[in-house]
C-alpha cells in the first residue's frame, strides 16, 4: 500500500486503519459484484425483451417464490454479516486502551489546541510518540466542530461545554492532516492541524523542550486551595464530600440515583453544583465557580484524577 | 359524445382568465401551478449549485469569497430539499395524476388543496427573505450552537421551512382521504397503480414526521428570540438534542423524497414492458412499511455526533434492515422487465437511469450504515455524493421520468422525442461525471461544505464540475424542448405510451375539466396487460375512449 495510500483510501497510519480498510473492501467488493449483476440482468433484458410488434402483449410470468425467498434472504444474511463485522471494529475504534497517553484537545473557531499533562501546549501539530495509544479528551469553546484524521481513520464531534474523546495509535512516524468536519463558520476550511508522529526518544525531547505552562494537574493543585475549605483529599468528611477515589467512581446522589464520575460529571459539579448533590450532603456549594475559564476547569479535574 | 377524442375543450382552455387559474379548485392546475413554483425553483437551486462548482475549480477565490460561498451551498439546500424536492412528485404529479389514476374528480379537499400551495408560495417567500435580512450559513441541517449564533436571517428560513411543512401536512392528509374515500368502482387496493400506493406512503410520513420539524425550528425560533435554553449550551441548552430533533424529520423526509420516485418508476417499468410489476404487493406493502419504519432510523446520521454507542448500534441495525426491502423493490424492477415488451421511450430511459444510480445510492449507503466506515466517511464528500445520487440520482431522475410521461396528458402536446433521448444520455453522464469524483475525494478524506482545500483534491473537483456543465446542457435541453413543445408540439393522442392506468385510457387528451366523461368502473388491475389485450390488437390507440365514441 505504501505511504502514498491504496487506490481510493488514504494513507493508513494506525493500528485500527486496517481493519477498517479490510471492512471497507468486503463491502465495496461485494456491493460491486451484486450491483454488476443488476445492471448485466437489466441491459440483457432491455436488448432480449424488446419490443418488436406493437401489438404484442405478453403473458403475465408466474412469480417463484424460492426465488423472491432467495434475494430477500441473501441480502439479510450479507447485511447482517457486515453489521457484526462494522459493530466489532466500532467498538475497538471507541474503547481506548487504559494506559493510554493522553492529550486534551480544545477546538474553537478556527484552531485546534493541545495540552499535555506535562505543561506542553501547542496550536498547530500535534506531537504524538508513535506506538503508543493516544487518547484525546475534546472539547469545544464555541460552536460544534469535528476531529478528523483520515489516515487513522478516526472521527469524532467535539461539542461546547462537554467532553466527547477519540484514541489512535499511531504505526508510521510521519504528518498526517487534521480536519475540522462539522462546520464551524466563515474560515471552517481552514481550521487544519497536523497530528506528528514521532519516536518516543523525539517526542520526550519535544516534551521537555515545550513545557513551560504550568501543568493542569498542578494548576489545579494551587486553585484547589479555596476548595480545600469545605472538600477533603484524604477521605475524611468535610463540609462536602472528600475527593479521594471520587474520580472514575460510582457516585450515589442524593436524589437515589447513582452516576459515573466521569470528566462531564466532575464539570458539572463544578459549575452547577446543584445539580447532583452527593447522597448524605446539602446542596450549599456557591454557584460562583461557573466563571472559571475551560483551563482551570481541566486543571481542577486534571489534579482530581490524580487523587488516588 | 360530440368532442373529438382528444377533446376541444378540457381542463386548460375552458377557462383561460387569470382568475380561473389562481382561484382553480381543479387538482390538474393546482398540479400546473406547482410545476411552474418548483421549476423555478429547481432553476435557482440550480443556478447556485453551478455557482458552488465553478468557485470550487480551485482553492482560491474565484467567483466570490468564504462568506459569499457558505451562504450560497446553504440556500442551494434550503431551495432544493423544501421548495423543489419535497413538493415536486407528490404536489406537482401526485396532484395531477392521483385523482384520475383512481378514478376521482377531484381530491377529496379542493379548497385545502389550493391552500397548500398559497401556504407553500407564502413559505418560499418567507425563506428567500433571509437573504434581505442578513446571512444564513451553514447548511440546511441548522445544527446548533452555531445556527443560533448567527445573525437573524436564520429566523426567517426557519420560519418559511415551519410554514412550507404545513403545506406538506395538508398535501398528505387529503391524499390519505383521497386514496380511501374517493376510488372508482372496481378500484380496489390490489388494482391500485404503484404511484398511488407510494404518493399514499409518502403522505403518511408527511402527515407523521413533518410536524416535528416544525416543532423543532418552533423550539429554535424560541430560543434565539426569548433566550430559553434547547438547544444552546451557553443557556443551559443540549446541541446534540437539536440533532435528534433534526433528523427525527429530515430522516423520514428523505422517503418523502424517494417514495414517489419509487411509484414513478413502477408505473413506467410496467407501462415500456407492457407487464405486470414484478412482486406487486411486495412493493407496494414494503412502501408502506418503510414509511413507518422510516421513523426509527434517524440516529444513523450521529454515529460520530456524541449520541451514545449503544444507539448508535441499534440504529445501524434497523437501517440496514430497512435497506432490505428497497434492494429487493430494485430487482422487482428490473426483473418487470423479464419476458415483457420492452420498448425505450424516453420516460423509460429515465427508468432504466433510475436503476443504475439509485443502486449506487443505494449500496454507498449501506457503507454509510456500517459504523466503523461511516467514522471514516461522514461528513465527507462521500455523503455529498451518496445523497446525491438517491436524490437527484434518485428522486429528481423519476420526477423527469414521470414529467415526460405525463408531459402529453398534461400539455395535450407532444415533445422531440430524438431530443428527449439525447437529452436523458446527457443527464445520465454528467450526473455521473459530477458525482463519481465526489465519491473518491470524500473517500480519500475530503471534507464537506470546504470553501478551499488541499490542492491534492482540485484534479477531482475540476472533474466534479465539467461534469455539472453536462448536466447543466442536459438539463436546459429539456426545458428547451419541452417549452418549444408547447407552441410547436404535435397534438399528442388519448394515449401515448399505451398505458393501462385511468388517466391514458379512460380520459381525453389533455383530460377534461371533471377527468371523466362518465364514471369509470374498473376490471382490471393497473398492469394487467393480459386482460386487456383486445385493446392493443389492432395497432390503434388503446382507450376506452376511443372504443366508446366510435
Amino acid at each position: 500500500m505504501g505511504d502514498k495510500g491504496s487506490f481510493l483510501l488514504p494513507d493508513a497510519a494506525s493500528t485500527l486503519a486496517g481493519e477498517v480498510d479490510a471492512l471497507f473492501w468486503f463491502v465495496t467488493w461485494t456491493s460491486a459484484i451484486i450491483f454488476a449483476a443488476v445492471i448485466v440482468a437489466k441491459v440483457y433484458f432491455m436488448a432480449r425483451y424488446r419490443r418488436k410488434d406493437d401489438t404484442e402483449v405478453p403473458e403475465p410470468v408466474k412469480e417463484s417464490k424460492w426465488l423472491e425467498a432467495t434475494w430477500i434472504v441473501v441480502p439479510t444474511i450479507l447485511v447482517l454479516i457486515v453489521f457484526t463485522w462494522g459493530f466489532d471494529v466500532f467498538v475497538k475504534l471507541n474503547t481506548a486502551p487504559p494506559d493510554s497517553y493522553q492529550i486534551t484537545v480544545r477546538g474553537g473557531q478556527w484552531t485546534w489546541e493541545f495540552q499535555y499533562d506535562e505543561g506542553a501546549s501547542s496550536f498547530t501539530e500535534m506531537y504524538v510518540p508513535v506506538g503508543r495509544p493516544i487518547k484525546l479528551n475534546m472539547s469545544s469553546s464555541d460552536v460544534l466542530h469535528s476531529f478528523f484524521v483520515p489516515a487513522f481513520r478516526i472521527k469524532h464531534d467535539v461539542i461546547p461545554d462537554r467532553y466527547t474523546s477519540v484514541w489512535f495509535e499511531a504505526t508510521k512516524l510521519g504528518e498526517y492532516q487534521i480536519f475540522c468536519t462539522e462546520y464551524c463558520g466563515t474560515e471552517h476550511s481552514t481550521m487544519l492541524a497536523k497530528v506528528v508522529v514521532v519516536s518516543e526518544e523525539d517526542f520526550a525531547t519535544w516534551l521537555a523542550e515545550n513545557s513551560t505552562d504550568l501543568p493542569p494537574a498542578e494548576l489545579g493543585q494551587q486553585l484547589f486551595a479555596q476548595c480545600a475549605v469545605c472538600h477533603s483529599v484524604d477521605g475524611s468528611a468535610g463540609i462536602g464530600p472528600s475527593l479521594q477515589g471520587l474520580a472514575g467512581s460510582d457516585r450515589a446522589l442524593a436524589d437515589g440515583s447513582t452516576v459515573l464520575a466521569n470528566d462531564d460529571y466532575l464539570r458539572q459539579s463544578i459549575l452547577d453544583p446543584a445539580s447532583q448533590v452527593a447522597e448524605g450532603f446539602q446542596p450549599i456549594m456557591p454557584a460562583g465557580y461557573a466563571g472559571m475559564s475551560a483551563k482551570q476547569i481541566d486543571g481542577l479535574i486534571a489534579y482530581i484524577k490524580t487523587l488516588e | 359524445m360530440t368532442e373529438s377524442p382528444t377533446g376541444t375543450v378540457n381542463y386548460l382552455n375552458h377557462d383561460k382568465s387569470i382568475k380561473s387559474w389562481l382561484l382553480t379548485l381543479d387538482h390538474k392546475r393546482i398540479g400546473i401551478m406547482y410545476l411552474i413554483a418548483v421549476s423555478l425553483a429547481f432553476l435557482a437551486g440550480g443556478v447556485l449549485a453551478m455557482l458552488v462548482r465553478v468557485e470550487l475549480m480551485a482553492p482560491e477565490e474565484i467567483l466570490m469569497g468564504a462568506d459569499a460561498y457558505n451562504q450560497t451551498f446553504t440556500l442551494h439546500a434550503v431551495l432544493m430539499i423544501f421548495a423543489f424536492i419535497i413538493p415536486a412528485v407528490p404536489a406537482v404529479m401526485g396532484n395531477f395524476a392521483l385523482p384520475i389514476q383512481i378514478g376521482a374528480k377531484d381530491v377529496a379537499f379542493p379548497r385545502l388543496n389550493l391552500a397548500s400551495f398559497y401556504i407553500y408560495l407564502i413559505g418560499a417567500v418567507v425563506a428567500l427573505s433571509a437573504l434581505l435580512v442578513g446571512r444564513v450559513d451553514g447548511g440546511w441541517t441548522f445544527y446548533t450552537p452555531y445556527s443560533t449564533s448567527i445573525g437573524d436571517g436564520i429566523l426567517f428560513i426557519t420560519l418559511g421551512v415551519f410554514i412550507m411543512g404545513f403545506s406538506s401536512i395538508l398535501t398528505g392528509l387529503n391524499f390519505i382521504v383521497t386514496v380511501h374515500k374517493m376510488r372508482a368502482p372496481g378500484m380496489t387496493w390490489n388494482r391500485l397503480p404503484l404511484f398511488i400506493w407510494s404518493i399514499y406512503s409518502t403522505a403518511i410520513v408527511q402527515v407523521l414526521a413533518t410536524p416535528v420539524i416544525g416543532i423543532t425550528v418552533l423550539l429554535l425560533f424560541l430560543e434565539k428570540v426569548l433566550q430559553i435554553g434547547i438547544f444552546d449550551p451557553a443557556l443551559g441548552g443540549d446541541p446534540v438534542l437539536f440533532q435528534h430533533f433534526f433528523w427525527f424529520y429530515s430522516h423520514p423526509a428523505v422517503y418523502v423524497m424517494i417514495l414517489p420516485a419509487f411509484g414513478i418508476v413502477s408505473d413506467l417499468m410496467g407501462t415500456f414492458s407492457r407487464h405486470r410489476v414484478s412482486g406487486y404487493r411486495f412493493v407496494a406493502l414494503s412502501s408502506v412499511a418503510i414509511a413507518f419504519l422510516g421513523c426509527l432510523v434517524w440516529g444513523h446520521h450521529m454515529f460520530v455526533s456524541g449520541q451514545s454507542a449503544v444507539s448508535s448500534v441499534i440504529f445501524s441495525l434497523l437501517t440496514f434492515l430497512i435497506g432490505i426491502p428497497t434492494g429487493v423493490k430494485v430487482i422487482n424492477w428490473v426483473s418487470t422487465m423479464y419476458r415483457g415488451s420492452v420498448q425505450l421511450k424516453t420516460p423509460m430511459l429515465y427508468a432504466i437511469s433510475f436503476l443504475f444510480l439509485f443502486s449506487i445510492g443505494g449500496f454507498t449507503g449501506i457503507m454509510l450504515g456500517v459504523l466503523a466506515i461511516d467514522i471514516h466517511l461522514h461528513d465527507t464528500y462521500f455523503v455529498v455524493a451518496h445523497f446525491h445520487y438517491v436524490m437527484m440520482g434518485g428522486n429528481v431522475i423519476a420526477a423527469l421520468g414521470g414529467l415526460h410521461y405525463w408531459w402529453p396528458k398534461m400539455t395535450g402536446k407532444d415533445f422531440n422525442e430524438p431530443l428527449g433521448k439525447i437529452a436523458a444520455v446527457l443527464v445520465f453522464l454528467g450526473f455521473n461525471m459530477t458525482f463519481i469524483p465526489q465519491f473518491i475525494m470524500g473517500i480519500q478524506g475530503m471534507p464537506r461544505r470546504y470553501y478551499t482545500y488541499l490542492p491534492e483534491f482540485q484534479s477531482y473537483h475540476l472533474w466534479s464540475t465539467y461534469g455539472s456543465w453536462v448536466l447543466a446542457a442536459g438539463l436546459f435541453l429539456i426545458a428547451g424542448y419541452l417549452l418549444h413543445s408547447l407552441f410547436k408540439g404535435k397534438k399528442a393522442g388519448l394515449n401515448t405510451w399505451g398505458a393501462l392506468t385511468l388517466e391514458w385510457t379512460h380520459t381525453t387528451t389533455p383530460p377534461d375539466h371533471h377527468n371523466f366523461h362518465e364514471l369509470p368502473v374498473v376490471r382490471r388491475g393497473a398492469y394487467d396487460y393480459h386482460l386487456a389485450r383486445h385493446l392493443f390488437e389492432n395497432g390503434s390507440e388503446v382507450s376506452e375512449v376511443a372504443h366508446a365514441s366510435e
